[in-house]
């Protein structure tokens, strides 16, 4: 063999790294474990309570609404954005100044701060002052977001597209530029039609982008909290309560730390099974 | 199947064009026979895939007409050419499997489902892929994407031309050897006229019968291999053929007879320089200058093997002139003499050959 020295004192170059990890991820999130298996009485004083919060999170029916809402509302506007977001690709140039004028106007909702975006929509839909909302009255339909759980869902919905649509229109337009020319010359000589291009070979180039602007999407959506706190405020009644909104009513509003606890981990592993079989499913067919 | 005419072509990328280095293509008048192998060879940027593009439709040309046969297609599209194209990097539709890609060209054309799988079949056989029909696509090697890709252009059984713009570009060597001779074979079969793009001399003249030239947007010679090798019609070609390529001396002409660097050089037939030549060029290839006994006095400054040859490097005053000698032959640095064979040398003027021959007209 080589002269090499055999030991294991390399390791310790990984220690700054393993702290850091420690501090941000793993120190909070076992303060959280730690409280939903206790109970608590105030005073700092904590009892064992086993899976107990678990149970209890599991049967509840203010849980199971809340978990539907936001299944409901990840899904439809996951339906919405991501095929507006690549139709949208499809229809921008492709060279020309009209590129940067494009790019720039698409980026523009992305830049704005969730809580502005909130505000601004909030304003925009109000019944008797805000641009929509009284379009919408003069008009003849009956738009009350603040009364109405229809009027307050569209609103929610059409809010997030307005957003996040730009951001699949984005990652789909940077996964067809990088097409080269060669399959769309190729095509031609084939006698593909348009669909025949989108289908073969545009869609399936698309697969990657496609997936990961699908992952961040449901996990943006599936944690969206500001938004909607302050477009509805989770109203009205609790019909745009979705998971964070209840989350932090359960942790802040009723300061029930065993049962937010329990329901801040099956939130973070109910995201985590879905992430895993999207992406399973997704990249399946890469694999084969 | 029908011959292709290019009638007075040119090209240009830009909209108003205006110096002469605007014209991606400078004029251009090149017939390719019905079920000829052709070669379209020549450097990088020098208009190849141009050409290729506008024979195939993908561009229209600034001027001129594009002729299958009795047929203007000028104007057409490449799905109304009847032409194939296999690209440098292989083209294949990744989510179908091999026989669907295959079939893809048909189905389009709204064919009937018996007759594709008929076609299909024989391809497949012809191209042995036949076993792997079932297979998806995308997880197939490049040299095999890349006879799937000429596949589709095969199977179609109306197809005018079959181009290739370097489709050897990704292959491993050793497949690619594989894949040249198949490509040849395949010619010889199906008498289908070919197109091959390449920058590459050895693809050029091993694939074809004939050899188009092509530097900066001009066609500069067409012809057999053994032509290009023996007769270049200019000097460029004398370079870019060749390994190592033809010596292009300065010379000047007088009493018939062409001076390098003070020495008589004897050329092929009496040397008469034409009026107004601007340069004129000794060209010769290394094959046919030897080091000997009696000749033009020269000074050899390297040897360097070559393998069953070597290159000598020699100076004939402080003209270079390459000389390609056996490997069984010992050569000594220092003054020698070099004999050059008159009947392989000949005179250039701007560039372009001088016939010296006697009683044979240019």
């Amino acid at each position: 063999m080589s002269g090499k020295t055999d030991n294991q004192r390399a390791w310790f170059l990984v220690l700054p790294v393993v702290l850091l990890v420690a501090f941000n991820a793993l120190v909070p999130l076992m303060t959280v474990v730690n409280y939903s298996v206790q109970e608590t009485f105030g005073n700092n004083i904590f009892f064992w309570h086993g899976v107990g919060w678990f149970q209890d999170l599991l049967r509840s029916e203010r849980f199971h609404a809340a978990l539907g809402r936001q299944l409901l509302f990840t899904f439809t506007i996951l339906l919405i954005e991501v095929p507006l977001g690549v139709a949208i690709a499809l229809c921008m140039p492709k060279k020309g100044i009209w590129v940067s004028v494009c790019l720039v106007l698409m980026a523009l909702p992305l830049l704005v701060p969730w809580n502005v975006v909130g505000a601004m929509w909030n304003i925009f839909a109000l019944p008797d002052i805000g641009l929509l909302g009284w379009s919408l009255n003069t008009l003849g339909f009956e738009y009350n977001m603040t009364q109405q759980p229809l009027s307050a869902w569209i609103t929610l919905v059409v809010m997030d597209v307005w957003h996040w649509t730009s951001l699949v229109a984005l990652l789909a337009y940077a996964g067809l530029i990088a097409i080269p020319e060669a399959y769309y010359q190729a095509a031609k000589i084939d006698g593909a039609k348009a669909w025949a291009v989108f289908r073969y070979i545009q869609l399936p180039k698309l697969g990657r982008v496609l997936t990961i602007a699908l992952l961040l999407r449901f996990m943006d959506s599936f944690m969206i909290y500001t938004e909607p706190f302050v477009l509805t405020g989770g109203g009205p009644g609790n019909a745009t309560t979705l998971l964070s909104i209840d989350l932090v009513k359960i942790a802040l509003g009723q300061f029930d730390l065993g049962p937010a606890a329990a329901m801040s981990i099956i939130y973070f592993l109910i995201t985590l099974a879905i992430c895993w079989v999207f992406y399973t499913l997704m990249t399946r067919n890469e694999a084969r | 199947m029908a011959q292709i005419r290019l009638d007075n072509l040119r090209h240009s990328y830009m909209r108003a064009p205006k110096s002469d280095a605007d014209w991606a293509l400078k004029r251009l008048d090149v017939v390719w026979d019905d079920g000829g192998a052709y070669a379209l060879l020549g450097p990088s940027g020098c208009g190849k895939s141009t050409l290729l593009n506008i024979i195939s439709g993908l561009v229209r040309p600034s001027e001129g007409r594009v002729l299958f046969g009795d047929t203007d297609v000028t104007d057409l599209p490449p799905d109304r050419r009847n032409i194939a194209q296999v690209f440098q990097f292989p083209v294949i539709y990744d989510t179908m499997t091999v026989h669907d890609n295959l079939a893809f060209p048909l189905r389009n054309r709204g064919v009937e489902a018996r007759h594709v799988e008929t076609r299909v079949g024989e391809i497949a056989s012809m191209l042995e892929l036949t076993d792997l029909l079932d297979r998806r696509a995308a997880g197939l090697t490049p040299d095999l994407k890349q006879k799937l890709s000429l596949g589709r252009g095969l199977v179609r059984d109306d197809v005018n031309v079959i181009m290739f713009d370097e489709p050897l570009t990704v292959i491993d060597p050793h497949l690619k050897w594989r894949l040249r001779s198949k490509l040849k074979e395949l010619h010889y079969n199906v008498r289908v006229t070919m197109i091959y793009v390449t920058h590459d001399q050895t693809e050029a003249l091993t694939f074809a019968d004939r050899v188009v030239v092509m530097e900066e947007g001009e066609v500069v010679q067409i012809g057999t291999p053994v032509e290009l090798f023996e007769r270049p019609q200019h000097t460029f070609v004398g370079h870019f053929i060749g390994s190592p390529g033809m010596n292009v001396l300065p010379c000047e002409v007088r009493d018939g007879a062409a001076f390098v660097g003070g020495e008589r050089i004897t050329t092929e037939g009496p040397a008469k320089a034409p009026a107004g030549a601007n340069r004129l060029e000794v060209g010769v290839r290394p094959e046919h200058v030897q080091i000997a006994n009696e000749g033009v006095p020269a000074e050899v400054v390297n040897v360097a093997d070559a393998g069953r040859y070597r290159v000598v490097d020699a100076r004939i005053g402080d003209i270079r002139i390459n000389a390609l000698m056996s490997e069984n032959d010992t050569i000594a640095a220092g003054p020698t003499r070099l004999s050059i064979d008159p009947a392989h040398t000949r005179l250039y003027a701007d560039g372009w050959l001088v016939d010296t021959r006697q009683g044979t007209e240019p």
